[in-house]
Formats: structure tokens, sequence, C-alpha cells
């Protein structure tokens, strides 16, 4: 029942430790003029504008839409802010969608943006609350205990999560826009860097960036009319559990398997690895690679490892289904923006526009976002086919 | 498009200081509330969900993630979050219908603004670079405006009054009002000034509490056998952020979302306004063309209890309520967000 719609115009900045040369307002604008540019459209031509960054905290501007609408070309236009914690990129690029696949709009923009610089994430997520435990932890320190259940539980030998920090460098030193560039990495670098938390070294980490991703989303018609081939949004899909609850598996949490089944199904996919040509999944933390490609039904529950270590998921290792060609989470990490890059990434895939880090013939791939303490879900297939 | 239908909505009473009273604690008897309303027993029994909250009120980030704990989210459900007011949760819920993706949805919005100052936190959803660092509060703000409206003549400190007083008097029949009463006109304009020219009865109080809605289609409404009301119009627009750009005297971005939601196309019996100081009340009355046949904040509006991220929603509620009551036909609810009524939503409710 949901009118066709497309990804037309993509527009991402460089991601960097510090972008001291433009202000926040800067940022999402210089993303959002290339995702205009590379539609071949000027900002009178958008509808509505839809943007999404994680907590407010991290900057300390609460609701910066208000402040960002001038710069984003919104005033006189409705402005919606998505805030899905860590998925909310890709939420955000799920709402924007929605506008034009409910038929209220033909054309709009969605901008999703951090400049973690000018923040400070870990003071943020480690506020105390004064009716809940303290946990002074950060993202790093709450997911290793659940990447140790999951080596307990798999039996993976110890050195896939250097292995997958390892293909994700190497991926995004294909990728000019990556904030880290390491093409000269090794498995022997990763494997001495320093522990930050228990299994997770400092090189089996997500890096800290600046950054802004953008994208027009366009009806049918206006699609067909664009300058370079339209991505074509093929499912959509949320899902949110609680943080805590009697027998909640936060190694394969139901949310996200829920999650990937219902964009399966609408899109038509019944197996996964094989009928999708790649994948950009939020993998922030090594590890995380194996555990999604099991929740997401690449792999059996138990050998999503060895999909890995074989370079299945590696462009380099010229795998069957490679995951996060763009060099993923681990190589840049703006995090309001990292699942819309996610996303962006899957539609430059299937446009053919993904340059040296491009899968050769990709018709249709998975973008994926997850956030909080993976309660939070966000994902979307898209296909260089209507259908 | 598919027609949209509201069938429950629930607030709770605004006070002053939830006190020990956290986010679960305050969103969980307004869910009950609407849950029970159309006879169902909780999140899972909707197809989609969505909230607004603002973590700056909590003084954590995630605010929401707390307000799903408030759900019963086990299987685990398609839910969303925006923050803003929750009438801009209505408004991505009313999306996700119209596309097909769910047939019903449950939408609510919380603030406990108690635990800080609201005025001066509110102060840093300014340009963080220029405006910001001033700390230049809400009130402060408002004052200006208002002062703008004096300088110009186009009202007096009576017309303000006056509204204070029709509040008070309204919200005697609103069991959620915070602040109600048989005020005159002679007793606001006794009051020393606050913040001149506002007195503190032209500032919405602060307040604790949360609001819920579920809307549907119609086939939905028919099957849950439940009263219901349209929503015929929606839209809503943003303006500059640069306070010296605007004409703070008016609100263009309502007025274009008036027109964008169809406000024009009917009688309107009755409009509940997100107008936080009183003259903002007036500005807004303008902008949307009201006549003195409209009832304007029978509740008494947030100028008796504003709950921050639900008065919004709560405003399309209250004409709800008098809809499907048969006290009124057609009605508009106005919410606002942002600094001098920066950004603005306007929905039409209608009879079915």
């Amino acid at each position: 029942m949901a009118n066709l719609a497309a990804v037309v115009g993509i527009g991402q900045t460089k991601y960097t430790t510090k972008r001291e040369d433009v202000s926040i307002a800067g940022l999402v604008r210089e993303a959002a003029q290339n995702a205009l540019q590379d539609a071949g459209l000027h900002w009178d031509e958008i509808d509505a504008v839809i943007l999404g960054k994680a907590p407010d905290m991290f900057e300390g501007v609460i609701m910066p839409e208000t402040y960002l609408t001038d710069a984003l070309g919104c005033n006189g236009k409705p402005m919606l802010r998505v805030h899905t914690a860590g998925s909310v990129g890709g939420s955000t690029a799920i709402v924007a969608a929605s506008h034009v696949q409910s038929g209220t709009f033909k054309r709009v923009l969605t901008v999703s943006f951090e400049k973690q610089s000018e923040s400070n994430a870990m003071w943020a997520l480690s506020s105390p609350q004064p009716f809940s435990t303290h946990l002074n932890a950060g993202a790093g320190g709450y997911f290793a205990p659940i990447i140790r259940e999951y080596m307990r539980r798999s039996e993976a030998p110890y050195n896939v999560g250097i292995k997958v920090a390892v293909k994700d460098r190497l991926h995004g030193a294909r990728n000019p826009l990556a904030h880290l560039q390491r093409p000269d990495i090794t498995m022997k670098e990763v494997e001495d860097s320093f522990m930050l938390w228990d299994p997770i070294r400092f090189l089996e980490s997500c890096p800290s960036s600046d950054g802004a991703c953008a994208m027009v989303i366009a009806c049918e018609e206006l699609a067909e009319q664009g300058p370079k081939p339209p991505a074509w949004i093929r499912g959509v899909a949320m899902r949110s559990e609680p943080t805590m609850y009697a027998g909640r598996d936060e190694v394969n949490p139901q949310a996200g398997r829920d999650c990937a089944a219902d964009v399966y199904r609408q899109a038509g996919i019944t197996d996964p690895r094989r009928d999708l040509d790649c994948a950009e999944v939020y993998v922030p933390f090594s590890w995380y690679e194996p555990m999604w490609l099991e929740n997401l039904g690449f792999a059996p529950e138990g050998e999503g490892w060895k999909l890995t270590l074989e370079g299945a998921t590696s462009l380099d290792e010229d795998g069957d289904i490679p995951w996060n060609p763009s060099g993923g989470v681990l190589s840049s990490n703006p995090i309001g923006a990292s699942g819309m890059i996610r996303f962006a990434e899957a539609a430059r895939q299937v446009r053919g526009d993904a340059g040296d880090h491009q899968v050769k013939g990709a018709r249709l791939a998975l973008g994926h976002a997850y956030g909080g303490g993976a309660q939070f879900f966000a994902m979307w297939v898209v296909g260089a086919n209507k259908e | 498009m598919r027609d949209i239908a509201i069938v429950a909505f629930h607030q709770s009473r605004a006070v002053a200081d939830a006190g020990a009273c956290n986010e679960v604690e305050m969103i969980m008897p307004v869910l009950n509330e609407v849950y029970q309303q159309v006879g169902i027993n909780n999140a899972q029994d909707v197809d989609f969900v969505c909230s607004g909250s603002c973590d700056y009120l909590q003084g954590a980030a995630f605010a929401f993630v707390a307000g799903v704990d408030a759900l019963g989210a086990v299987p685990p459900i398609k839910e969303s979050h925006v923050e803003m007011d929750a009438a801009w949760a209505l408004y991505e819920s009313i999306l996700k219908l119209r596309m097909g993706h769910a047939d019903s949805a449950l939408v609510y919005g919380f603030g406990k603004s108690s635990p800080g100052e609201l005025p001066v936190v509110l102060s840093q959803q300014l340009d963080p670079y220029y405006l910001a660092p001033q700390w230049i509060d809400t009130v402060s703000l408002a004052a200006m405006q208002a002062r703008l409206m004096l300088d110009q003549g186009m009202l007096t400190e009576r017309d303000m009054a006056e509204v204070v007083s029709r509040s008070r008097r309204n919200a005697m029949r609103n069991p959620a009002a915070q602040l109600a009463g048989d005020v005159s006109v002679e007793q606001v304009l006794a009051e020393e000034t606050y913040l001149s020219p506002l007195r503190k009865a032209d500032c919405c109080p602060v307040s604790d509490g949360a609001a819920a809605m579920i809307i549907c289609t119609v086939d939905k409404a028919r099957e849950w056998g439940v009263p219901y009301a349209l929503i015929t119009g929606i839209d809503h627009r943003i303006e500059t952020h640069n306070l010296g750009m605007r004409d703070l005297t008016d609100s263009v971005s309502t007025r274009q979302a008036a027109e964008g939601a169809g406000v024009g196309a009917g009688a309107i019996d009755v409009a509940e306004l997100y107008a936080p100081f009183s003259h903002q009340e007036i500005i807004l009355s303008r902008a949307l063309g009201l006549e003195g046949s409209t009832s304007v904040n029978p509740s008494g509006g947030v100028l008796a209890g504003n709950l921050m991220m639900a008065s919004g929603l709560s405003r399309i509620g209250e004409v709800f309520k008098r809809v499907v009551s048969g006290e009124a036909e057609r009605g508009v609810a106005h919410a606002t967000s942002g600094p001098c009524l920066q950004h603005n939503l306007v929905t039409v409710v209608e009879k079915a």
C-alpha cells in the first residue's frame, strides 16, 4: 500500500576527529549541499527536512532543529527531529522515507550529524540517574561482557575480532571519506593495541568523529527523472525492546531478529546471504560483525565467526557477501550520523556509485543500525530495481 | 490517503512537583487510561508507538529509553521517538498509518520539568555559538515579544489579563489543571510585574506530567466500537531561528501550517492553542483567523498547566474530547516549539 520512494541524492562530509573549520550548522549544510548536488536539485525543490542526531547532551544543544533550520533551508517548511539512540541515523532515514511513502510529500531532505569534537559522549552517556543504578561505563564497557558471552557460547577463536578490525580498516582505506585511513594495518598491530574493555582492544573500537550525512528521498515519478540511478526503498523496519526483562538475550536480541525478518519479508528476501549483494551493518566494536551475522540470519547461530574468518565479508578476499565495504563504523563514527551512513552507503552500492569500495554488480543491499544497549533497531533494504 | 481517527486521549493532572515519581510512573497511568478507553491491554495491541520527550528535562541522555519500560515491549514492538513535543510524534504516527504500515498507533509525551530551572534550561536550545552562551531564558524572550506588541499598540496589558482571567475560569472545569480559579481581570492587573511587562500570571506554570492518545484507521475504530473524531488536516512549519529576522508580533509559520491543514475550510467551534504566555494566545488567535464564535482554550490552555513535551498533544486531545462529546463539530488544535513560537503545528479535528 505504501507509495514507492527512492534515494535520489546522497551527500556526506569527510569524517575526521575535528572539523574546526565549520560550526555545527556548517557541517550539516555541507552534507545537505552535497546531497542536493548529487540529486541535481536546489533548496527550493525540497518539501520538508527530517533531522536526526544522538542525544542533545552530546553537543549540549537542546532540540538543535530550531537552530539548524536556517542552515538547512527549512524556513517555511515542516521540520521533524528524530531521536532513537544510536539507531537514530537509520530511524531518521525511515521516518524521512515515510514522508514520501505516505503520499504526503514528493521530495524530502534528511540529515543526521554528530560533532563529537564539540561534545563529550562518554560524559553524556554516563550521567547518574536518581532512580537507577549508575552505569559509568560508556558504550564499550556496556558491550564488553555481552561480547564475552558471545565468545563463550560460540567458542569462536580469539582472533575473529582482530580480523574484523583489519578488514573494515582495509575497506575504509578504499573510501576517501572514511575517518581512519589505515591501508597498512596488520593483525599483529591490532592484537598489540592496548586493551580498553576486555576483550575489546583499542583498534577493535570505533573512532570518535565529526561528520554529517544527508539524503534526498523522492517519490516514484520524480525519482525516475533524476540524473543518477535511484536506489529504490524495498523495505523499512524498526523494532524496540526494553533495556531489561527476564529472559532478554543481549547477545542475539529478539528485536534485531524480528526487525530483520520484517524487512526481508517486505523485500522478498528468503536467504539474506544469497539474496543480498552486500550489507552496511552497525559494527562499532569488532565482535559485533559475527554477532550480527547470526542475528541478521546470514549464518546459523554460533557460526557467524566462520564467515568472517573465511573472508566471506571481505572485499579484499573477494567474499560473496561483503559487509561494510565503506569501512563501517569501525572506520568513521559521528554517532548520530553513523546509522544514516550505513543506509546511505547501501544506497550508493545499488546505484553503482561507491567508487573504489563498490561491490561489483550490487543490486540489493541492506542498511542496518542499532542503538542503546542493543534494544533499538532500524533497517532498510534498497535495490537497483523497483521490485 | 486513509482517514485518521482519534479514539482515546488522557492527560495526567498537571502538578508543580511530582516528587519522587519517575518518568515511567508518570507515563503508566495515562497509558492504562487510554488502553481502557478502547478496551485493549497494552502496547502490543497497537501497530506502532511513538513518543515525544526531552533529555534535558530529565538531565540524562535517552529519556525515552526509560519510557519504553512503561510499554510492555516484549515481544519487541515497532517504536519511534521524536525529541519534540508529542504532537510531532502524532505527526510521525499519522505518516505510518497513511503508508499502510500500521492501522493503529499509541502516541505519548512526558516531561518532568520540576527538578531543573525550566526557563534557564531552555536557553540552551538557542544558537550554541551566539545566543546560548548568554543564557537568555524563555520568559525574558517572551517578555521582549510582549513589549514589542505593547509598544506598537497591538495589544494592551488588559487584553493579556483577560486571557489569564478566562484561562483560570475555564480551568475550573478541567480536573487536570494546575492553576484554576475565579480570577478577575482587575485581580490580574493588580499583580506586580515579574519580567516586565509580564506578570507571573501571564506565564504558564512549570508542571510535571504526561499525556497519551490512540489513533487508528476508521475501520479499526469501528472494530473497537468506540466513539471517534477525525483528523482532517495536520501541518507544521518552522521559521528562522534568528529572532532579529522574524516579526515577533505575528506567527507566520502558524498561518502557513493553518493553510496547509485547511483551517479555513469551515467554521471553528473550538480552538486549543499552545500559548505559554498570555500575549501569545492573542498572536495565535490572529494568525489562525479565529473569530468571536470560537471558544478559545476551554480547558484553560497551558496557562493552567504546561506539560513540556506533552502539552501540544494535549491540545489535540482537548479538541478531540469536545468533538466526541458533541460540544463541538469542528475544532483546531495548535502546538509549538522553540523560542517565541518558532515552530508551529496545526491540526483540524472534526466530527466523524
